[in-house]
This record gives C-alpha cells, sequence and structure tokens, in this order.
C-alpha cells in the first residue's frame, strides 16, 4: 500500500509531543544507522533504533507505538552516545514508552476515593504512592 | 662531432631499485658506444642529484643526457633546466622513463625489468646521438584578452584581466551582463541577494577603463595562434542606437508587442523592445525584431521611433562587424539547463504545476514576475505542499546523463528552505538519491532546512507525476523505510541538470578547442591544468567547463586571469621547438598535411608550390609527419632517421 503523505503528518501533533517528552529533535536523524548497529539487544526489536526514527519522521507513529522495540531498548544509552547528530534514541524510547503507558492507563486502574481508612493502614505508604504513580496514568 | 653521453640512472628511493637493477644497468651502459659517463643515485631529482648531472656535465664535457627516472611529464623541466644552468641546449636532455614503463609495471620481473630498463635507455641514447640543439620559439604577444560570455564567471576574468593593466574586450551575445546569477533570488549557503552581490561587478565592468562591453554580440571567426589571435565579433542589429540611448524606457512602455521573457523564464512576458530586467547592464533596450509589429507586419506600428525623444530607434540598422587582434581567449560560456520537456514522466512542459528549478527562483525574486511569492502557475494560489526533485536527468546513464550537476541539491534545499520562509505553514518535501553538499558551510546549510525548516528529505527517485484533482500526484519511495510514498502536491520544482549553453559547441568548434561527449569544455589536464585549454593561448572559466556554483566560478575565472596576466608579463611568448618541419628540396606540394593538420598550422606557398608549417602554431602532434607521402615532413629531435635507430636499439636488431 501506498503511504500518502501530507503536510501534517510530518509535524503532527503525536510526534510533537515525542519531541518534547524527550526533548530531542526528530528530523535531526539524517539515518546514518550507528544507534541500531551499536545496540547491544538489536537483535531482539522488531524495528530498529533507526527506522523507528524513520517511520517518526513519515508521521507512522502507531506503527512504533506497537513496536516490541520500544520495550526492549535496555536504556543503556550506547545509541545516544554514538549518535553523530546528538539525538537520543533511548530518550525517545522513553517517550514513546511514557506515550504508551498513559494511553493504556487513560482509564484508572486504582480508584483513589474508594480507598479505605483500613486499606490505607494496613498497606505500606510507598505501595499506596507507586500503585497511584504506576497504575493510574 | 664524436658524441659524449651521460647516462644517469635514478633509484627514486626504491621505487625503480627496488626491482629494477640499477647498479648493473648503470655499469652496462658504461660500455655503450658514446656514453662518456654512466652513473646511479637514489633520487636523482633532488638537488645533490641534479648537481651530480651538472658537474659531469660540466667535468666530461658531455653532448647529450640521459636521466633514466620516473615520467617526462614529472621531471623533464627539471632535468633541461639542469642541463642549461650547466651550458647545454636543453633539447639535448631526454628522460628514459624507467619507472612507470619497467618497475611499476614488472614488478614480479626483476631480470624482465631490468633488461628493459637497459633497453629503453638505449632507445634514447639512440635518439640523443642526433638530437639538435634547438631554441624556443618566440612570437610576439599582444597584451590584450578577448572574454567570451558576460555571466559570474566572463564579469570576474574580465576585471581581474583589466586591473592587472591589461585591455579587455568582453562579448556577451544578450542583451545585458550577468548570465544566469542575474537571475537568481538569494544564494547558498549565506542566503545573500544574488543582484545586491552582483550588481556592483557589473558596474564596475561597464565602467572600466580597460574594458570594451560589448554586448548583443558574438564572435563570428577566430584566426592566429596564441599571443596573436584575430577575432571577428559581430555586433548583432539592436535597431536601436545604443550609444546615444539613454535607457528612458520610452519605447518599451508603449511597445504594444509582447512575448514570453527569456530572462523570467517564461513566467511572464516582455516588450519587443526591451532591457532583459531592470538591473541590466548597459540599462538600454534592443529590439527583438522577430517578436516587433513593424518587421512582422511591413512596417506598420513603429510607435518606438515616434515616441524616443532622441530618435535612437533605427529600423534599417544592420549587424556591424568589428575586428580585434588579442593574445589570450578566456571562454565563460555558461551552462543551461536540461530542457523540462526530456523527463515526460515527470509531465515535464505538459503539467503547469511541474516547473523547472530557474522558474522556482524567478518566482522567489523579489523582482521576479510574482514580486517575490511563491504562486502556483496553474492558479496562482499559494502552493501548501511543495515537492522538490534532485538529478532530473542527472546520474542516469540509462535515459539521460551519466553526470552529477553539482549544484542542483545545494539550490533544492535553498529553494525547499525559502519556500518555507515565505509560506510558514507550508510543508516541503526534497526527493533525493544522495544529498551532496561539498563546499564550505554547504553541510550545515542542509541541516539547517531539516532541522529548522521542517523540509523532509526522502530518500528515493520519483517515478512518475500525474494530475489528479488539480495537484500533481508524486509517486517515489523512501528506502530507508521501504514505504511506498505518493504525495498529492500543489507544486513539483525540478533540479533539471545541467548541460554547456547551447551556443557553446559551436563556438567551441569554431575555436578549435576541445570539449568532452557532454559539450563542456575540456581542460589540459584535469587536475594539474584545469583552467586552460589543450590548445594554447585558451582559457576556462565558469560552468562553461562543468556544473559550478558562483564561488567555484569565480575561482576559476580569477585563476584563468590570472594566467592570462602571466602570459601577458612577456612580451613575446615561448613555445616548443617540438615541431614539423618541411623539406621544401622533396615536397611535392599534395597538401595532404593541409588536410590533415587539426591546428590549421600547415600553409600553401603558392610561389614556391610547397607546403610550410607555421612555427607558431603547429603543436607538434605529427600528423602530418606520417601523412606526408614524400617523407619531407619531419619532426624536429624525432626524425625518421632518429625514429629508425631507436627502434632497432629497442628490437635489438
Ligand atoms: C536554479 C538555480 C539556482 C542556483 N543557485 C545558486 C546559489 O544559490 N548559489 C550558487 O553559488 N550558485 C547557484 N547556482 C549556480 C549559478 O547559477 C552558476 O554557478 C553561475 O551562474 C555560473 O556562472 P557562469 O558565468 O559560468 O555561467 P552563466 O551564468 O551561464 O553565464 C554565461 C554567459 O555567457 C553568455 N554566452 C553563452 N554563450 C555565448 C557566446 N557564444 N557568445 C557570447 N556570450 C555567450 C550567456 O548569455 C551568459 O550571459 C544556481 C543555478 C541554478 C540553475
Ligand atoms: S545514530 Fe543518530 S543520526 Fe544516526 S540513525 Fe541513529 S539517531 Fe539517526
Ligand atoms: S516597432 Fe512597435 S512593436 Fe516594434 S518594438 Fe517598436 S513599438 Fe514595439
Ligand atoms: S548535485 Fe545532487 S541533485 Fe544534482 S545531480 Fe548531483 S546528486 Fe543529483
Ligand atoms: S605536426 Fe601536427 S600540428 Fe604540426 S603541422 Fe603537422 S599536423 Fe599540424
Amino acid at each position: 500500500m501506498r503511504l500518502r503523505l501530507t503536510a501534517g503528518m510530518v509535524k503532527d501533533e503525536a510526534i510533537d509531543r515525542v519531541e518534547t517528552l524527550s526533548g530531542q529533535s526528530i528530523l535531526a536523524c539524517y539515518q546514518c544507522g550507528r544507534c541500531s548497529a551499536g545496540c547491544p539487544v538489536v537483535e531482539e526489536m522488531d524495528i530498529i533504533p533507526s527506522e523507528v526514527i524513520r517511520l517518526l519522521q513519515l508521521g507512522q507513529i502507531d506503527e512504533v507505538l506497537s513496536s516490541k522495540t520500544i520495550w526492549t531498548c535496555a536504556s543503556c544509552l550506547q545509541c545516544a552516545s554514538r549518535c553523530p547528530k546528538g539525538v537520543e534514541f533511548s530518550s525517545i524510547c522513553d517517550a514513546l514508552r511514557a506515550i504508551v503507558l498513559r494511553i493504556r492507563l487513560a482509564t484508572p486502574k486504582v480508584d483513589a476515593d474508594g480507598l479505605t481508612k483500613v486499606m490505607m493502614s494496613d498497606a505500606p505508604q510507598m505501595g499506596v504512592v507507586g500503585a497511584l504513580r504506576k497504575l493510574n496514568g | 662531432m664524436e658524441e659524449r653521453i651521460g647516462v644517469f640512472v635514478c633509484h627514486c628511493g626504491t621505487n625503480i631499485a627496488g626491482v629494477v637493477d640499477v647498479k648493473r644497468v648503470a655499469e652496462e651502459l658504461a660500455d655503450y658506444p658514446g656514453v662518456a659517463y654512466s652513473t646511479d643515485y637514489t633520487y636523482m631529482c633532488s638537488d645533490p642529484g641534479q648537481n651530480l648531472v651538472k658537474d659531469a656535465i660540466k667535468k666530461h664535457n658531455l653532448t647529450g643526457v640521459i636521466v633514466a627516472a620516473c615520467s617526462p611529464t614529472l621531471h623533464e623541466a627539471t632535468f633541461r633546466r639542469a642541463g642549461m644552468t650547466a651550458g647545454m641546449n636543453q633539447y639535448q636532455v631526454e628522460i628514459a622513463n624507467i619507472r612507470e614503463q619497467c618497475s611499476w609495471v614488472h614488478q614480479g620481473d626483476k631480470e624482465a625489468a631490468t633488461s628493459k630498463a637497459i633497453r629503453t635507455i638505449k632507445v634514447m641514447i639512440e635518439k640523443a646521438r642526433l638530437d639538435e640543439a634547438l631554441e624556443p620559439i618566440s612570437v610576439p604577444m599582444t597584451p590584450r584578452a578577448l572574454v567570451v560570455g558576460g555571466g559570474i564567471a566572463g564579469i570576474q576574468a574580465a576585471l581581474d584581466v583589466a586591473n592587472a593593466g591589461h585591455e579587455v574586450i568582453l562579448v556577451e551575445k544578450s542583451a545585458s551582463i550577468g548570465g544566469h546569477m542575474a537571475q537568481l533570488s538569494e544564494t547558498f549557503p549565506t542566503l545573500d541577494c544574488s543582484q545586491c552581490i552582483m550588481t556592483p561587478k557589473m558596474v564596475e565592468v561597464a565602467q572600466h577603463p580597460k574594458i570594451r562591453l560589448m554586448t548583443y554580440s558574438e564572435v563570428d571567426d577566430v584566426s592566429g595562434y596564441v599571443g596573436n589571435f584575430k577575432v571577428k565579433i559581430r555586433k548583432k542589429a539592436a535597431y536601436v542606437n545604443r550609444d546615444v540611448c539613454t535607457g528612458c524606457g520610452l519605447c518599451v512602455e508603449k511597445c504594444p508587442a509582447k512575448t514570453p521573457s527569456e530572462f523570467d523564464e517564461q513566467l511572464a512576458d516582455r516588450k519587443a523592445i526591451y532591457t532583459p530586467f531592470p538591473q541590466a547592464v548597459p540599462n538600454k533596450p534592443v529590439l527583438d525584431a522577430e517578436h516587433c509589429t513593424y518587421f512582422l507586419k511591413d512596417g506598420k506600428c513603429g510607435i518606438c521611433a515616434k515616441v524616443c525623444p532622441l530618435d535612437c530607434i533605427d529600423y534599417e540598422q544592420k549587424d556591424e562587424f568589428i575586428e580585434e587582434e588579442v593574445g589570450a581567449i578566456i571562454v565563460a560560456t555558461g551552462y543551461d539547463l536540461y530542457p523540462i520537456e526530456n523527463l515526460g514522466e515527470y509531465g515535464g512542459g505538459k503539467y503547469a504545476d511541474v516547473i523547472t528549478s530557474l522558474q522556482f527562483e524567478r518566482m522567489l525574486s523579489a523582482s521576479g514576475p510574482t514580486g517575490g511569492e511563491v504562486l502556483r502557475p496553474s492558479d496562482g494560489e499559494v502552493p501548501s505542499e511543495v515537492v522538490f526533485l534532485t538529478c532530473c536527468g542527472s546520474r542516469d546513464t540509462e535515459n539521460h546523463l551519466p553526470y552529477c550537476s553539482k549544484i542542483c541539491c545545494m539550490y533544492l534545499t535553498k529553494h525547499a528552505m525559502l519556500y518555507r520562509h515565505k509560506v510558514h505553514d507550508g510543508q516541503a518535501y526534497v526527493f533525493y538519491m544522495d544529498v551532496r553538499t561539498g563546499g564550505k558551510g554547504y553541510e550545515e546549510f542542509y541541516t539547517r532546512a531539516a532541522e529548522e525548516d521542517d523540509v523532509l528529505y526522502i530518500r528515493g527517485k520519483v517515478s512518475k507525476i500525474f494530475e489528479e484533482d488539480g495537484r500533481v500526484m508524486v509517486w517515489g519511495v523512501d528506502t530507508l523505510s521501504g514505504r511506498k510514498i505518493e504525495i498529492a502536491a500543489d507544486m513539483a520544482v525540478l533540479g533539471l541538470a545541467t548541460v554547456p549553453n547551447e551556443a557553446a559547441a559551436k563556438l567551441a568548434s569554431m575555436l578549435k578547442i576541445h570539449t568532452d561527449e557532454w559539450g563542456f569544455l575540456s581542460e589540459a589536464h584535469p587536475k594539474l591544468r584545469p583552467v586552460e585549454s589543450l590548445t594554447p593561448g585558451f582559457y576556462l572559466a565558469g560552468s562553461a567547463q562543468g556544473p559550478k556554483d558562483i564561488p567555484e566560478s569565480v575561482a576559476q575565472a580569477s585563476a584563468a586571469a590570472s594566467k592570462v596576466a602571466a602570459l601577458f608579463a612577456e612580451t613575446e611568448y615561448h613555445r616548443e621547438p617540438v615541431i614539423a618541419v618541411i623539406d621544401e628540396d622533396t615536397c611535392a606540394g599534395c597538401r595532404v598535411c593541409i588536410s590533415v593538420c587539426p591546428y590549421d598550422a600547415a600553409e600553401f606557398d603558392d610561389e614556391k608550390k610547397v607546403a610550410r608549417i607555421k612555427e607558431a602554431i603547429c603543436e607538434g602532434c605529427g600528423a602530418c609527419i606520417a601523412a606526408c607521402p614524400s617523407g619531407s615532413a619531419q619532426q624536429k629531435n624525432l626524425t625518421d632517421e632518429q625514429l629508425y635507430k631507436m627502434v632497432s636499439a629497442a628490437l635489438e636488431v
């Protein structure tokens, strides 16, 4: 199938969000592939890091969000340390994961108002805070 | 006189000595008839090496010298100079090439290389035995230059030669100087306005006391040779007395006849009587008879003549011919774009919204047909998506031209950037195969386009463009992601290949200077003599020699000018005397030599009925010598007798 590129896709809101969350410029990447070449877990990825960025450049965020890659990235920062354009793929991965998490957690799993006194006193304080943070987007 | 020949065998470090047994070579040749001295040395071209040669010449009173070393193109001049300082005639110093032709090509067989080296030297000894003492030929020099083509290259060359104190005639075929640079909006990589940096130079040309500017003129004929060319220049009938005209423009304003403007790349009309652009130099109109009502309809109209306050219009004006003598010619005839019609797969010439890069350039120009606004030609709307295509006709060995046009990656990047500066919410796409940014500040410029102006570079060559619902549909692929891409764009700009100016081929054949198979002027040596033609006295400047941007065109123009200034520094020009000579006693007057000489150097003496060689023109190519049926044509220091002895030595017979 042909991909119909439109003006909106190159700089669509979702891509903007990735840039804001990661602090990286997507169009700065010139596709040299160095990030992918050096990544220690690239074998386990379904889309290699440089291609993830290329797909973002082409506005294909959905494809990227459903990839295995973003969960495989070990945040070792190998890619970031080697990129000749100063693009930190690891940070882009962080941003993509955060976006997925927020989508998944759009409906809160923990009803904060419904927490009983008993639960509050029985459960460790850290656990309650953690549950609210991790399970409620 | 008994000849006394010296043989100097060079080791060239291990370049020669690593393969050829140089000691044995020197020893064996010491016993060869006529050899008075033979030795070897590590680096003969070094100062001590040259001194060794010089001392031996004096000590052994040598009559000939053979330096067995590298190719004569490298050090023949070095050793001839050394010979001269030691009191020898330089043309009796010869090189035997035992590096490129022995050690380098026979590395695996030392014995064969050594015996070949010995024979190679013997061949040159046989030549040297009969070498005559020759003197360089002096020809008088006319220190005036002709520059053909008034683009930025021609302008720069003319100014530099003139500022070196020499007269210059600058011939430009169109009504104004400026060439393509005058059409440009802003220029990469600094985005300064093209007109602003160019007009001062154009004005300087017009006002320079040493420059005679001849616009609307062409070179019709050139004869002669370096230092002494005779040129015939045709001043085309402008039907305007341009010496009197003040450029008031009344005639242009009132003229009723219109035709598409060449300067505006057909995006707007001009009048039949016109100045190509407001900053034209000279800022005086010419009348284009092909589109003028007066000429087309037998004298109907004549408005311009009526309105001209100075009576400058002259419908009877004829082409005028001017003959001049010059010593050197700089060719700066520039380039054109590959015809857009040749790109049928992109709808070139068929779809209004598929345009050439120069058309886009005119659109971007503040003084252009749209006043600097980017507007779709079909409906005048501001395009919200524009696709730029690189390599249109370039780098395509099968269907178009094989070479890279060099400037298009950069100017399309500039276009995409300037489009975004004018249409802030517009999207620019550039389809590319490689983005070539070889130049100072160029890569940074490209990076800026991608990062700051959100230009999306898509790696792949567009396959086709077609119209659909009033838009141009672009089909390509992004080879980086493997995605097939489709863009419904408002406009497509083609980065068409650079080709030599149409008029240049005709000119080159008249000037008898070489061009490559595409019509670009050929340089004498691709690396070491890039600004001169193989034919002496001709110099090359700008994009006529190959695709070039402005800085490169200017650099080459200045280089050509400095070559000319160096040539003019002497009142006489010295040429190699190793040329043809005809024996008048045996010449049968068959004129075969005249018909074969590629340089027109052989002429016929009607009185004596024999052929003669013009010393100042003959290049010593040998064509006539091979052709002459009576053996009357001989090459100096390469006579038949010498060749016979050399071949015998080579074959050891
Ligand atoms: C779309 C586009 C954008 C560009 N943008 C840039 C840019 O931003 N920066 C940059 O550095 N470069 C740019 N360039 C390149 C630039 O145009 C050239 O480098 C420059 O114009 C070359 O100058 P020139 O004098 O060699 O040739 P030309 O400009 O072609 O001039 C040649 C002149 O010779 C005349 N002529 C030809 N034949 C004859 C003849 N037989 N007798 C007499 N006169 C003759 C012609 O009429 C013309 O005036 C661009 C090119 C294009 C196509
Ligand atoms: S290393 Fe940097 S520039 Fe190269 S592909 Fe990866 S992100 Fe892009
Ligand atoms: S004669 Fe008429 S048509 Fe011709 S140039 Fe003059 S005004 Fe124009
Ligand atoms: S300069 Fe760029 S666009 Fe032009 S032919 Fe070369 S690679 Fe293609
Ligand atoms: S040697 Fe060549 S250049 Fe000289 S006259 Fe003969 S043909 Fe012409």
